[in-house]
């Protein structure tokens, strides 16, 4: 069933609403789950819904943005609510699987049978299931020990999302899409869970997409814990794109064995209160990670990434890159933590923040965080903030560009390095014209999912 | 085609251009010489709208337009190129994507339909050929990391795309070797028509060899000090610019 809470005093009534649903929460979920959410719920209440007081969330107040009169579904029916399967996807050029969540569960995956033998792809509830021995020993075990308060919210409180499982050896050709679509006739607040494991000499590809249909109000706190296993190849592609009302803390939380190489780019294309958490833990020798955001933002729109690089174990690399381009009144802020244990010995650990403020009203706040305990490592980082280059726009405009179109095409070129890093080319190209879509004013957010290209309702444009 | 009268322009309250005068007809080619810092790449960014710089007396007309009135874009769409002295790198911005920008946006302003891809793609190959300028530089991004005689080819292919009507060439042959310098003459005297005017503004007699202007004309602080036929950028080679600074200041 929906609940509908009013949320004045964030952890009054949030302890309320655990205490009181506790036994539906608790239905049907997997034992591991349930086990878990004790603990971080005395995490959470403890903590808060973070203000800026909290060091970590300095630039970013979440504390409004979780009050209100929000729905919560506490069961599938309630929050498909007979939107079920109607959902498809076809973007030709976009060759993908298919998954379809509605406010965070699992509702639907298309053409199942095209998985390659031994994948495992479905609800994280389900899968569970069938699956303990791999849900038991990876579920909630990579949330370090920063017992970071959105993190223990989303564990007391998350029932569902997806479960992806790649066996030893299977190299996934076709990306996974995880579509969450958000929908209901009131305010929401939903939870999504993720659990994806690749194992050894395993490759997966996945792309995320949240997207908003109906003009509510959404709150979202998302998890996805990655596995990345014994020289496996990881990538994942978070394209966010939702209307102004949308607030939408996103961690994605990363592990790495020996070898294993992963990429996570958040693309922050158009949302209303962007929160990542971005957490990779590189717990054996010889990984490479590849940390990428970009993020695009105008009016009062506001994203916050914040990251950290835990090299653990000696001969890891770690290459990061965020660009931010801010107009109107966007604020945008950027953390990047760096923690090199006295263990890590000849690390390699690579960072920058580029952004450009087209307005006087920017905000950009960049932050590096180095914490470094052994001697051997090369670290670098650099964050950079920039106006459009007056003599890069005088020389478009010598050969008849106009200021606008000049805009465009620097805003763009400033962005390119971003999504030159993105490893699956269908998507490069179409992240690209999005991007160049947004630059023009043109992209319409709801016309179409970023990636599917599913149709929302046209009153959604905020 | 350009009449500027009584130019002054500066920069911070320091005066660079001081009362410029100099016509231009169709078909014309003027040299500009003059020692360092006497203010040619400033008349040369005035003319293209460079807002850095401050017109504050005078006038100029192009074709009959006020050219001080129209936006940059609007003065390279009338037909005014400027290949620069010091070419920008625009790194992330190809140099396909920045040349059917520019050429549909010239199109648009003669209303005419912009070019398809294949169309577009076309012309390049031609005006490549013209120039013999490498492929691989138009499969770059914009002069980034080109090579100083790179960028002038450059130059000079962007105007062969853009056949403009007056082409103002801001020391495109310094820093060239002779092989450059050779493309970059031929460029410009195969564009070469009736209707086509160019300024060339350069230190050395060796450009001119190639392009033979009809006019020299000497700039010193500010203001044309002396015109004359080629011969003078003959007498310039041969004696400096010392002789000319004394006469002026006498
Ligand atoms: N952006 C600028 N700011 C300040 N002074 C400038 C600027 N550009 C040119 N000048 C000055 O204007 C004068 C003329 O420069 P310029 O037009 O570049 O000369 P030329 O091209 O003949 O060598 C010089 O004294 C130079 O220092
Ligand atoms: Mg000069």
């Amino acid at each position: 069933m929906n609940k509908t809470c009013r949320i004045v005093n964030l952890q009054e009534e949030y302890s309320q609403l655990y205490q009181e649903h506790r036994s539906m929460i608790e239905d049907g979920a997997p034992e591991k789950m349930n086990a878990l959410r004790a603990k971080a719920f005395e995490t959470f209440i403890e903590k808060g819904i973070p203000s800026n007081k909290v060091e970590a969330y300095k630039y970013t107040n979440l504390q409004p943005y979780f009050k209100g009169t929000l729905d919560i579904a506490f069961s599938k029916e309630a929050a498909l609510n007979g939107s079920s399967n109607k959902f498809h996807c076809s973007v030709p050029e976009l060759d993908t699987h298919n998954v379809f969540l509605i406010n965070g569960w699992f509702a639907h995956l298309e053409d199942a049978h095209q998985l390659p033998e031994g994948v495992v792809v479905g609800s994280i509830r389900e899968k569970a299931l069938e699956y303990p021995e791999v849900f038991e020993k990876y579920y909630g075990q990579n949330l370090g020990d920063d017992n970071d308060a959105m993190a223990a919210m989303n564990t007391a409180f998350a029932q569902d999302g997806a479960f992806v499982y790649v066996p030893k050896g299977v190299v996934v050709d076709k990306p996974i899409q995880l579509v969450n679509i958000m929908t209901g006739e009131n305010d929401r607040l939903v939870f999504q869970r993720n659990l994806i494991v690749v194992e050894d000499n395993a490759q997966l590809k996945v792309m995320l997409c949240d997207h908003t249909i109906s003009p509510q109000k959404f709150v979202i706190n998302n998890l996805t814990e990655v596995f990345a296993n014994e020289n496996s190849v990881f990538d994942v592609y978070n394209i966010q794109n939702q209307h102004n009302l949308t607030t939408q803390v996103s961690g994605m939380y990363v592990h790495q064995k020996k070898y294993s190489n992963i990429l996570t780019n958040n693309l922050t294309l158009h949302s209303g209160v962007t929160r990542n958490n971005i957490r990779v833990t590189m717990d054996d020798e010889n990984c490479e990670s590849h940390v990428y955001g970009l993020y695009l933002s105008d009016k009062n729109q506001h994203v916050d990434n914040y990251s950290f690089i835990d090299h653990a174990k000696p001969h890891c690399q770690s290459f990061e890159l965020f660009k931010g381009v801010m107009d109107d009144s966007a604020s945008a802020a950027f953390t990047g933590r760096v923690l090199v244990r006295p263990d890590a010995q000849q690390t390699n650990a690579y960072q920058s923040n580029n952004n450009l403020l087209l307005t006087q009203n920017a905000k950009i706040n960049s932050k590096p965080q180095l914490e470094i305990y052994a001697d051997d490592v090369k670290c670098s980082h650099g964050a950079t903030v920039g106006q459009l280059d007056d003599d890069a726009m005088f020389y478009l405009k010598a050969r008849g560009i106009n200021e606008n179109e000049g805009r465009i095409l620097l805003m763009f070129a400033f962005a390119y390095e971003v999504i030159e890093k993105i490893r699956v080319e269908p998507l490069k190209e179409n992240i690209r014209s999005l991007v160049e879509k947004r630059f023009r004013g043109e992209f319409d957010k709801c016309d179409s999912c970023v990636v599917c290209g599913h149709q929302g309702a046209s009153v959604s444009c905020l | 085609m350009l009449v500027i009268k009584d130019l002054h322009a500066k920069i911070d309250d320091k005066e660079i251009l001081r009362g410029i005068n100099l016509e231009i007809k169709p078909g014309e080619v003027h040299a500009i010489m003059g020692p360092n810092g006497s203010g040619k790449s400033t008349l040369s960014s005035v003319l293209a709208g460079n807002e850095k710089f401050e017109v504050n007396e005078g006038s100029v007309s192009f074709n009959g337009k006020d050219l001080l009135d129209l936006a940059p874009e609007d003065r390279a769409r009338e037909g005014l190129f400027l290949s620069f002295q010091y070419p920008v790198e625009i790194p992330g911005v190809s140099m396909v994507n920045f040349m059917r920008t520019a050429v549909n946006e010239h199109r648009k302003y003669r209303e005419e339909e912009p070019y398809s891809a294949s169309e577009f793609l076309k012309l390049m190959r031609e005006k490549k050929k013209l120039v013999e300028i490498d492929s691989n530089l138009t499969n770059r991004s914009v002069n980034e990391g080109f090579s100083g005689g790179e960028k002038k080819k450059n130059e000079i292919f962007q105007m062969a795309m853009l056949e403009p009507k007056l082409a103002i060439l801001d020391e495109t042959d310094s820093g060239l070797d002779i092989d450059a310098l050779r493309v970059v003459a031929n460029g410009v005297n195969k564009l070469k028509s009736p209707e086509r005017s160019t300024i060339v503004i350069t230190h050395y007699q060796r450009l001119l060899d190639h392009i033979v202007p009809d006019y020299v004309h000497v700039l010193y602080k500010g203001r044309i000090v002396k015109s004359a036929g080629k011969e003078l950028a003959l007498e310039l080679e041969e004696k400096g610019y010392d002789w000319i600074k004394k006469e002026f200041e006498d």
